[in-house]
């Protein structure tokens, strides 16, 4: 368990939903949701998730801490916003799953082998290193990464020759490829975000 | 008609040797014909899609948009912003309205930015380039610049998500959003007006980490216009041209279907129906060809 | 003036009348086989011009009767006001040309229509008498109020506003009832038009009472005297002379004269004692929603502290809709619809002045109603209460009282320690005893609901009852019971669907929790519409004539007392208690309790009780008079008795909308299907019609009969019909009754072509000549 998860734990011992509204992206609006389930309606991987969003919320509200952050559900999200859009209570539902997300991983607790956290966080990887994206790159660490290595490799690698043949994929790239100039600038300027965003959790922690 | 001049956020698939690189190209193609002029903003940088959220946080993701707009601010100054790719576009718009919201993440954002010697104002209007063709230029000054229609061809309009939600085209619906159609019909094609899954999710990103799950989503967005009789389809969206493209094959291997369905964008459309080459419409950037459009730019 | 009678007739010949119909064959049949002294017509009766005619006619000529000859009755009265003649109309407009084809081929038919109706106009004009009212009735701008709560002092209040006195008798020992031991009360207003969804928007908070303005106000008001620790010991008379005895609890008694009554005897909190599952019993920190508004109250703005050991409650779990729209024994089959809004209001209370503290509503169906209802929701969600939506099996007493329930949305069994556990009871009205208790069915007219069975009954149980009763509210000492009917649950009936307030004592209205369980602000708004009603019926009463819904009405019921058998059936069947009995067990009437419906008229057999322009007689001789033809020549004759209040303007509706009526139907309105005589039916049949309809509104639990019980005593007496049908030889298909709905446009005329097509398969009746 890591160290800010331990401080949460402490911090909000009585409510995660306290410890939602403080620390994740737009938690402030799960205390809103009516229960009408037309988000789980509207979701195009709905099946595919254990528990799906007003369920979440409510897990949150009945204090399902570690139920909620170690679930699987949140990283089904495929960001459609078709939830966002038809929630009658225009609670932003997207968000709020990007945002118990993204604060699961930073407390350590997304499950582990989870395909859309570990591609995720490659991309994120990914676009810090250049300041953008490096396709050729992410593709690969993805199936070396997150898929199952060869295998998917193997089974993809039709579509990478018929990329490459559109002069939509180049091999190039793994040797440099676009990048933004002002590199130093950017790195130090993403690097200060984190830190003030941190600092903030960090007061929440006190 | 004087130049229209916007200030221009390409986004990272767009690039030379990248996914939607052919994208691009017709953009460049359809903008000279429509009397366009995009002004790239100086060394943009990635805007993290939706799904940078991972190792992002929220004020990190926020500060890449705003980024992006403090430059545009500084080096094209009192021109909109317009992105072509729609997680571009979502992610820019959305940062900017909330830190126009949240003045504490505003303040934050520029002590960021500062770090870069960077400025953000924030009062730039972020646009979609087909928002760009609808509200600035208009359909019938599309159909007017047309010298080849595209007489013959049934072409389903696939808006996708992201384009139309959570903002969308003003006046548009979220369920079902017309513009495409009447692109489409602009262009002396045949529209699918009641194509059921105009605006169904491909996917986007998870099309790469649940592999399975996206491409049974996909299935239904290419049986549905085959069901509609659809000769090809039309995105405005480069995630969703290349989720419905690409694992046409691995789909066909899976579920014993045979589909053949090139996918399209807007831009290509235009570049075409315009009297511009096949090159120029980037038609040799699909994997799946579609004859019917090479042979109208050929003729 | 002389004593002398004239009658006259009037023919409208506007409208198309005059184009559709021989207006010299109408004059003719009204004035030879009618009778009328003259027939005049005009090209617009209804215009000045010939209401000048008519009126002129009153008051130079003589004419005492007139009978008018244009639309429908329920057309024009405006126009048609001749309040010091006795008045008859003849329906042409509705009633024939616009229900019949315009072409030659059905132009006999319509034309022995009119002629039928003229006839009948006639007939009946020559049985009426001028209404005059008997003096009986006296002008008493003086109110009761029977309880001081919120609604008592708000009718007392807005009465008074009004210009009339009011004594407002309140049993406990202040005024304010249940609302003076609220902290705050339930917003009434939505969030302003255009409040958006965001989570700071500005929503309703719950708000003051206000209780103790009321109190100050009523106390103030010289229009307003109260009597404290004082109950109604004795309640008699009727609209305009009420006399109450009002008791002390130390025992003097003051008798007060009032001109009418409002009840607002409020409610009772249900007792959850009983409930084993809550140990409500057992733990001094499982209260009900009223002991958590004492609490708040006594915190003064302070912490919240729970009762067993004054600790600041940190945890609350309202439990909603405890023993409620239940089919257990000995709780409540209703829901009382505003815990869920008692709890919303009760949790932000926690919220405000307990800070920090966690508050759930447990709930199963969350209903917020009201202007404020979703927009409340929200509020008590921006104060981060958590809503579960699940089933409480079991609240376990202890040091912290313990939750035991099945969150349905997590589909969990789960359990929850609190300071402080809440359980939303219901309501229970504050009625008397039900006159008609123990008469089961009453509505349905099935089980029990043979007249004689009823008056049984009631002298059975005001056998039993105790002199005064303590339960009683107001203790009438009417004929049929000392207190308001209940219509379900205990509530006082109300017809709320279309008269509210209006109970079946007439110029007794019953306000507030008592007629339904409602919230502070729609016992005001009750209150004010009770005080509303009761200044109307005792402004009635002072001038002689009727309520709702036959307001102004002139007429009143009197009986032939040399004929009068004493079977009491007048008495027993009045819907209203309107009718006592003297001590030899003659009916006495209470002129301004009647509603003029004709009931006590249907029920006696030995047809002695009439209205001076509504007896046995005025439509018996309609009956009679329509020319019957003979047997061979097809053309049968179907008698329509439609209720004036929903069948006979459904058939006027008909016309309008173009539906076309059977040329056989002859139709007459009656007051009521409860003042229908058998006698009319009987003389139907043997003066040779083929048919006999009835058309009364929807009896039974969600009665529309406008005199409650009016079609259910019709369908009673009819049931008997059927042997007097079989002693003369007919078939009991000839005679049907119908319940009929105002909106029935379609339906009615389909009813009595039903019948055509029934006397076509069974043939005309035997007895034409």
């Amino acid at each position: 368990m890591n160290d800010l998860n331990t401080n949460m734990i402490e911090k909000y011992r009585n409510s995660f939903l306290n410890e939602v509204e403080a620390n994740v992206e737009e938690g402030e609006w799960v205390k809103m949701c009516m229960q009408c389930g037309v988000c789980s309606g509207s979701c195009p991987l709905g099946n595919a998730w254990e528990h799906p969003p007003q369920e979440l919320f409510m897990m949150i509200r009945a204090g399902k801490r570690e139920e909620v952050l170690s679930s699987d559900s949140m990283w089904m999200c495929t960001s459609c916003y078709n939830c966002i859009v038809r929630c009658p209570r225009e609670v932003p539902i997207t968000h709020i799953m990007h945002g118990l997300a993204h604060y699961a991983r930073r407390l350590g607790m997304e499950p582990k082998e989870q395909p859309t956290a570990k591609f995720a966080q490659l991309f994120w990887d990914n676009l810090m290193k250049k300041g953008r994206v490096n396709e050729l790159k992410l593709g690969i660490d993805l199936y070396f990464k997150v898929g199952e290595g060869m295998k998917t490799a193997l089974k993809n690698k039709d579509i990478g020759i018929a990329m490459w043949k559109a002069k939509r994929m180049n091999p190039m790239e793994f040797f440099g490829g676009h990048a933004v100039k002002d590199l130093n600038g950017f790195q130090k300027a993403i690097k200060k975000a984190e830190e003030l965003e941190a600092a903030r959790l960090d007061k929440h922690k006190a | 008609m004087a130049t229209r001049e916007y200030s221009f956020y390409p986004g990272c698939s767009s690039q030379k040797g990248a996914s939607s690189s052919n994208y691009l190209v017709s953009v460049e193609t359809m903008c000279e014909e429509l009397d366009i002029k995009l002004n790239t903003i100086p060394d943009w940088n990635c805007c993290s899609a939706s799904i940078g959220y991972a190792g992002g946080g929220e004020l990190p993701r926020l500060t890449l948009s705003a980024r992006n707009i403090a430059l545009s601010e500084e080096h094209n100054p009192d021109q909109e912003i317009v992105a072509t790719c729609a997680a571009c576009w979502l992610s820019t718009k959305e940062a900017a309205e909330r830190l126009n919201d949240d003045p504490d993440m505003m303040a934050e954002a520029n002590i960021a930015l500062a770090e870069a010697g960077l400025k953000l104002t924030n009062k730039t209007p972020i646009r979609h380039m087909a928002e760009v063709l609808v509200e600035d230029i208009g359909f019938d000054a599309i159909a007017a610049k047309v010298t080849k229609p595209l007489e013959g061809l049934k072409i389903a309009g696939y808006v996708g998500c992201q384009t139309n939600r959570p903002f969308g085209i003003a006046g548009e619906s979220f369920e079902n959003p017309v513009y495409l159609d009447k692109m489409v019909d602009a262009l002396g094609a045949d529209s699918v007006p009641d194509y059921e899954k105009k605006v169904q999710c491909c996917g986007g990103a998870l099309a790469f980490s649940e592999p399975e799950k996206s491409q049974e989503l996909i299935k239904g967005i290419l049986e549905s216009a085959y069901d509609h009789g659809a000769d090809m389809i039309v995105t405005p969206c480069p995630v969703c041209q290349m989720n419905v493209e690409v694992y046409q094959g691995q789909i066909n291997d899976t579920h014993g279907t045979k589909f053949d369905m090139p996918v399209l964008y807007y831009s290509q459309l235009m570049s075409v129906a315009f009297g511009r080459s096949a090159k120029d419409a980037a038609l040799n950037g699909q994997i799946i060809k579609s004859k019917q459009l090479e042979e109208i730019a050929g003729k | 003036m002389s004593d002398e009678i004239k009658y006259s007739g009037y023919l409208c010949t506007g409208c198309g009348i005059g184009d559709r119909l021989d207006a010299s064959q109408i004059e003719m049949i009204a004035t030879r086989e009618g009778k009328m002294s003259a027939c005049k017509s005009h090209e617009m009766l209804c215009s000045k011009e010939g209401v000048e005619m008519i009126r002129n006619g009153i008051d130079n000529d003589g004419v005492t009767h007139v009978m008018i000859a244009a639309c429908s009755r329920r057309a024009k009265v405006e126009a048609f006001n001749f309040n010091d003649v006795a008045m008859t109309r003849a329906n042409l407009r509705e009633g024939v040309i616009w229900v019949r084809p315009d072409d030659d081929e059905q132009q006999e038919t319509t034309q022995e229509m009119a002629d039928d109706y003229i006839r009948m106009a006639c007939a009946e004009l020559r049985s009426s008498k001028q209404p005059a009212p008997s003096g009986e009735q006296t002008l008493n701008k003086n109110i009761l109020v029977v309880g001081g709560g919120v609604t008592g002092m708000t009718a007392a209040i807005e009465a008074a506003k009004a210009g009339y006195t009011v004594h407002i008798v309140e049993k406990s020992g202040a005024l304010g009832g249940w609302a003076s031991k609220w902290y705050k009360r339930i917003p009434f207003k939505a969030a302003a038009a255009g409040t958006s969804n965001s989570r700071t928007a500005d929503l309703p908070q719950p708000i003051e009472t206000g209780v103790d303005e009321m109190i100050a106000a009523v106390e103030a008001d010289g229009n307003i005297t109260v009597h404290l620790n004082s109950i109604v010991s004795k309640t008699s008379g009727a609209p305009g002379r009420f006399s109450a005895d009002i008791s002390t609890e130390s025992g003097s008694t003051t008798t007060e004269n009032f001109g009418s009554i409002v009840q607002a005897s409020g409610f009772t909190l249900f007792d959850p004692s009983e409930l084993s599952a809550y140990n409500y019993a057992n733990s001094a920190d499982i209260i009900t929603n009223a002991e958590m508004e004492e609490l708040a109250k006594a915190a003064d703005g302070g912490p919240i502290k729970r009762p067993s050991d004054g600790k600041e409650v940190q945890s609350v779990a309202f439990v909603q809709n405890v023993a409620q729209s239940s089919d257990k024994k000995g709780e409540l089959p209703y829901h009382s619809g505003i815990g869920d809004l008692i709890a919303i209001k009760q949790a932000i209370y926690c919220n405000d002045l307990n800070p920090g503290c966690s508050t759930t509503i447990m709930f199963d169906n969350l209903r917020t109603p009201g202007a404020a209802g979703e927009d409340f929701y929200r509020a008590g969600q921006q104060a981060m209460i958590t809503f579960t939506k699940g089933i409480v099996s079991e609240v376990v007493a202890g040091d912290s009282p313990t939750v035991k329930f099945k969150d349905l949305i997590l589909d969990d069994d789960a359990e929850m320690a609190c300071d402080l556990v809440v359980l939303d009871v219901g309501m229970v009205p504050n009625s008397g005893p039900d006159p008609y208790a123990g008469i089961e069915d009453l509505e349905t007219g099935k089980a029990g609901g043979e007249s004689e069975v009823v008056g049984d009954a009631i002298e059975e149980a005001a056998k039993a009852a105790p002199e005064v009763s303590v339960d009683s509210i107001l203790n009438l000492g009417y004929r049929q019971g000392t207190d308001l009917p209940q219509l379900k649950w205990g509530f006082t009936d109300s017809h709320f669907i279309c008269f509210p307030y209006e109970t079946r004592r007439t110029g007794i209205y019953a306000a507030g929790p008592v007629r339904r369980p409602m919230d502070i602000k729609q016992a005001q708004d009750d209150a004010t519409g009770a005080a509303l009603k009761a200044i109307q019926a005792l402004e009635h009463a002072g001038s002689n004539n009727a309520v709702h819904p036959r307001v102004g009405d002139l007429s009143f019921p009197t009986f032939r007392k040399e004929g009068c058998t004493q079977c009491k059936r007048c008495s027993v069947e009045c819907p209203f208690g309107a009718i006592d009995e003297d001590d030899k067990g003659f009916p006495m009437y209470n002129e301004s309790r009647c509603r003029r419906c004709g009931t006590c008229m249907g029920a006696c057999p030995v047809r002695v009780i009439s209205f001076e322009n509504y007896s046995v007689e005025t439509v018996g001789q309609q009956i009679k008079n329509v020319e019957i033809p003979a047997e061979f020549d097809e053309n049968p004759r179907i008698l329509v008795l439609a209720c004036e209040n929903d069948a006979y303007p459904a058939l006027d509706q008909a016309a309008i909308s173009g539906e076309e009526v059977s040329p056989w139907a002859r139709v007459i309105p009656v007051r009521c299907l409860g003042s229908v005589s058998i006698s009319w039916v009987t003389d139907a049949m043997s003066n040779g019609y083929d048919g006999v309809i009835m058309m009364g509104c929807q009896r039974g639990e969600d009665y529309q009969c406008h005199f409650v019980r009016g079609s259910a005593m019709a369908a009673e007496r009819m049931a008997k019909v059927g042997d007097t049908l079989e002693q003369l030889g007919l078939e009991s298909e000839r005679v049907v009754v119908h319940e009929v709905a105002i909106t029935d446009i379609v339906r009615a005329p389909a009813l009595i072509k039903e019948m055509e097509e029934t006397i076509d398969k069974i043939g005309p009746s035997p007895f034409k000549f």
